[in-house]
């Protein structure tokens, strides 16, 4: 009977396993059988040997005792061993193991052997996992049958060229003649090759790149002579001539084209004509027109050819198929800000993508709306994401809810608009917004001083109705307790006034004071406006007495503070109450016109120093409402005794944690008695702390802690860091750089900052380690810090 | 800069049991399990008629389902999605002329012609042959290389 019966048999036998517990029993008994036969002599069961072996490493099973045998079998003179040995290192080995060098050698006799199909395997296991020092060694190898040997050959040595580029860049010049050469062939296979490999050597050496541009001409012939060809049967895909080949044509066309006059110039008719002829009634046709159309883009050509392109695209977006609607908005996002106008005129059909079932196309198109908004269109654009966000996908919320407030941001027509579509979002998808909503909201809300009646009747409406999201909640206690007065006067031009009694607003904060539902920072705020309202209504007082008495004594710490310190001001310092608690001056933003949360949710740039201050927004409003805060408590501008020692009585306490909460706001940060530390990097089992140790006006030190929680070591872990201009930063040395795993130990680094003009401190960590022998490398930008122990 | 196209290719059954797997790059047995069950988990949540390409990490993935088995690659950002379905198309219809109305049962019975053939269609992560029958063609002659055991054992010892 055949051998590879017994593959199979195996196989049958281990699929007609019930349990996973049966499989595993079956799957070591043949592993044992195995190993026998491996160290036994050759009687040609080898190669079905190693067959099953690889059969059970794809089930998830430990097969690295096989590693050598496949060694073995490549060096067999036999072709089904050597076939299943080259099998079995593509499978078993990579460039990591020891025992892939061993097989060298045999790759080595086997690229010169006889049989084309044997140098053919030795090709494609070189060019799947060669290491660096195999492609050096056999490069000349690989040279040789580039140059002289069948079509068959040619091909796979050409991608192994291009392995062996991508491993060991020097090599690219070692190749160059022979790719150049290969141009002129006229098998499809060779000459993909040669493309993918001309295309890898341009794109690492510039002169190479220089060189091939010649060779232009020569690619657009090829290319037309693809376009304009007969029906090729072997070649045809849907009408389209070898839709592989005409792809990376256009592909190397783009690369020659970029920046170059002259090679955009030749190569101009063609596309045009590519752009024009292809049918794209079929996903081929349409991958070659999608190619055509990056190319365009990228390369100089003529304003009618991209408005062409741009066309394409158009077309593309109201294709049926979700694909090709998909990658037109790809495309368009890429090029939204060099032909905004002509993207523009899409705009109706993106927008409608939003309302496309598939998550795919609604992330798009999501993305391109944003990029679209401009000051003509927001209000129906806005109408548009408004409506989107209340159906959107839960991933996506956050996201959109941020572009939503950026674009406000920049283009609102008013500010009750602006203030209207914040409310909005805060309603529909309050969960989901980022924590400087809350001050930056308050902030615009200061600004509207006409409007102040308005917002406070909306927000007071939307208290009473629901009181699940806090940060809707929290804007609203805030504006209740500041303009709690304009509430009562029962009279509002924007809006119908409420009629309500003092006592049904102090309901209103009650219930959140007292609901399991409002977080900690929310109380606060309530206990807060619950204060300030002690100023602004008449008849009332004494329940706000009460209120703040009760909660002297509530077990959250936090509370029971600002509690005791409005007990006092009710009871030591009555006569400054009024001052104290006095309308907040309009509060100033100190970066205008700035996108909000870009440095968070952004992509993480190179770590440059210098253009920290520039580029990278700071929530400076929430610092400033702090201060202001901070004064008031102490007292601002006013000449008060009691203001350093009300500071004094609770000395940290009082200003870090009035500090710290809304710090805590903005990012959650749990004010622990014990030295404060956020975590600020979590990764792949790797976890940075910071913790700051000192705090003064003019700067701090932090420490950095990095733990690890997997089971390999961490090594080679470095910690860069960056800070604004005008910040002076010292890293001492750090406690090592090898994170013990499981936990068990951890690294620290203690950073001095020194911020002599008090700028908003910001820092921006790289962390590099080398984890389960991958290097790893991440940045991540810290805003706040956590305050000093007290 | 690596460019390189595709980083691995996967076949899943329906019930998330991997048929096939090709790593283009050098990954470690514990990152390709890793890769391998989030794929898993990614691929086979997707509703049918969704959109075949999604993004991961920093790469795309286009995936296809043919019968009980999705087809599902990464890619590097350069890379045209929509030529990768017709790859995956292809490489299919490879197998079917093969195995002549493939299912997945073939796939799993004979899985290593499975990577045969594909390395007749793909190497180092790239396009090897854009022929349709070039790759039957050399499958079919480099079987009549592979001698039976009894030839085998009919051979005299030397």
């Amino acid at each position: 009977m055949s051998p590879s019966v017994r593959l199979q048999e195996m196989i049958r036998v281990i699929r007609g396993a019930r349990t996973q517990g049966e499989e595993r029993g079956v799957i070591q008994r043949e592993c044992a059988a195995i190993r026998a036969q491996f160290r036994q002599a050759d009687n040609g069961t080898r190669s079905h040997n190693l067959a099953k072996l690889l059969y059970v490493h794809m089930l998830g099973y430990p097969a690295h005792f096989g590693q050598m045998e496949c060694v073995r079998l490549i060096a067999s003179p036999r072709y089904n061993e050597k076939r299943v040995g080259y099998l079995g290192a593509m499978m078993l080995l990579d460039e990591k193991q020891d025992a892939s060098l061993l097989i060298t050698n045999s790759i080595k006799n086997d690229l010169s052997h006889s049989s084309q199909y044997v140098q053919s395997l030795a090709l494609c296991t070189l060019a799947c996992m060669g290491s660096a020092e195999m492609c050096r060694d056999l490069a000349p190898e690989i040279d040789r049958l580039l140059r002289a040997s069948n079509s068959y050959i040619k091909k796979k040595a050409a991608l192994c060229a291009v392995h062996m580029v991508r491993k060991v860049p020097e090599l690219g010049e070692l190749f160059t003649p022979a790719a150049r050469s290969l141009l002129s062939e006229k098998n499809h296979g060779v000459l993909h090759g040669a493309v993918v490999l001309i295309t890898e050597l341009c794109e690492r050496n510039p002169d190479t790149l220089e060189q091939f541009r010649k060779a232009v001409p020569e690619l657009v012939l090829m290319m037309k002579g693809l376009v304009m060809s007969g029906y090729s049967p072997e070649h045809n895909v849907a009408g389209i001539s070898d839709p592989f080949l005409q792809v990376r044509i256009l592909r190397l066309l783009r690369i020659l084209g970029r920046n170059n006059d002259t090679a955009s110039d030749a190569m101009n008719d063609l596309l045009a004509q590519v752009a024009t002829n292809t049918d794209s009634s079929k996903t081929a046709g349409s991958a070659v027109l999608y190619e055509t159309v990056l190319t365009v883009m990228d390369i100089k050509s003529e304003s009618g050819l991209r408005v062409l392109a741009v066309n394409i695209l158009g077309r593309f977006l109201l294709n049926n198929d979700r694909n090709i609607r998909y990658i037109s908005m790809t495309s368009l996002q890429k090029i939204v800000q060099t032909d905004h106008n002509a993207v523009q005129r899409h705009r109706g059909t993106i927008v409608d993508c939003l309302k496309d079932q598939d998550a795919s196309v609604k992330r798009r198109a999501l993305e391109l709306s944003l990029a679209l908004v401009s000051a003509v269109n927001i209000r129906s654009l806005m109408k548009e994401l408004l409506l989107f966000l209340s159906s959107c996908p839960p991933e996506l919320r956050a996201h959109t809810t941020s572009g939503i407030f950026n674009a406000a941001e920049r283009y609102a027509p008013s500010q009750r608009w602006h203030i209207d579509t914040i409310l909005h979002v805060l309603t529909t998808a309050g969960g989901d917004v980022r924590d400087e909503t809350v001050p930056n909201l308050i902030q615009l809300i200061t600004t509207a001083t006409e409007l102040h009646c308005y917002t406070v009747h909306k927000l007071y409406r939307a208290l009473i109705t629901d009181i699940s999201v806090q940060s809707l909640v929290q804007v609203a206690c805030w504006c209740i307790g500041e303009y709690g007065d304009l509430l009562l006067r029962g009279e509002c031009e924007e809006t119908e006034p409420v009629q309500v009694t003092e006592d049904d607003v102090l309901d209103a904060l009650e219930t959140v004071l007292q609901s399991h539902m409002s977080s900690p920072a929310t109380r606060g705020f309530a206990l807060t406006a619950t204060m300030k309202l002690s100023t602004r209504i008449t008849h009332n007082v004494d329940r706000i007495r009460s209120i703040v008495s009760i909660y002297g004594s509530c077990i959250d710490v936090e509370l029971q503070q600002r509690a005791v310190e409005y007990n006092a001001l009710f009871k030591k310092y009555d006569h400054m109450r009024a001052a104290v608690l006095e309308r907040m001056p309009v509060i100033d933003k100190s970066s205008p016109g700035h996108t909000n949360g870009e440095s968070a949710g952004g992509t993480i740039k190179e770590l440059e120093p210098t253009k920290l201050t520039q580029e990278i927004v700071f929530p400076q409003e929430p610092s400033n409402q702090v201060c202001d805060l901070l004064d008031l408590l102490g007292g601002s501008g006013e000449p008060f005794q009691p203001s350093p020692s009300l500071s004094s009585t609770a000395p940290g306490p009082a200003s870090s944690t009035a500090g710290g909460d809304l710090l805590d706001l903005l990012g959650g940060l749990d004010v622990t008695p014990a030295p404060p530390s956020v975590t600020v990097y979590e990764k792949n089992g790797v976890t940075l702390k910071l913790q700051t140790d000192t705090q003064t006006d003019t700067g701090m030190t932090v420490t950095l802690t990095a733990t690890n929680s997997t089971d390999g070591d961490i090594t080679g872990l470095t910690l860069q860091a960056a800070v604004p201009k005008s910040v002076q930063l010292q890293m001492k040395a750090p406690s090592g750089d090898v994170i013990p795993a499981h936990g068990l130990g951890q690294v620290t680094q203690t950073v001095l900052l020194n911020n002599p003009n008090k700028v908003s401190l910001k820092i921006r960590v790289r962390v590099c380690y080398t984890s389960q022998s991958s290097v790893c490398q991440d940045t991540v930008q810290i805003d706040s810090f956590p305050s000093t122990a007290w | 800069m690596p460019i390189r196209q595709m980083h691995f290719l996967l076949l899943l059954s329906r019930q998330g049991k991997l048929r096939l797997q090709k790593w283009f790059t050098p990954v470690t047995e514990r990152e390709k399990k890793k890769v391998t069950r989030e794929m898993t988990l990614m691929v086979l949540a997707r509703p049918p008629h969704s959109c075949n390409f999604l993004l991961w990490r920093d790469l795309k993935i286009v995936y296809k389902r043919y019968a009980s088995l999705y087809f599902c690659c990464g890619l590097e950002d350069q890379d045209n999605e929509l030529l990768t379905l017709e790859v995956l198309q292809r490489y299919v219809e490879l197998l079917d002329k093969y195995f002549g109305n493939v299912c997945e049962l073939d796939i799993i019975f004979n899985f290593e012609k499975a990577y045969f053939i594909l390395d007749e269609f793909l190497v180092g992560g790239e396009l090897l042959e854009t022929s349709k029958t070039a790759v039957g063609i050399a499958m079919e002659e480099a079987e009549t290389l592979q001698e039976t055991m009894e030839e085998y054992m009919s051979k005299p010892t030397y």
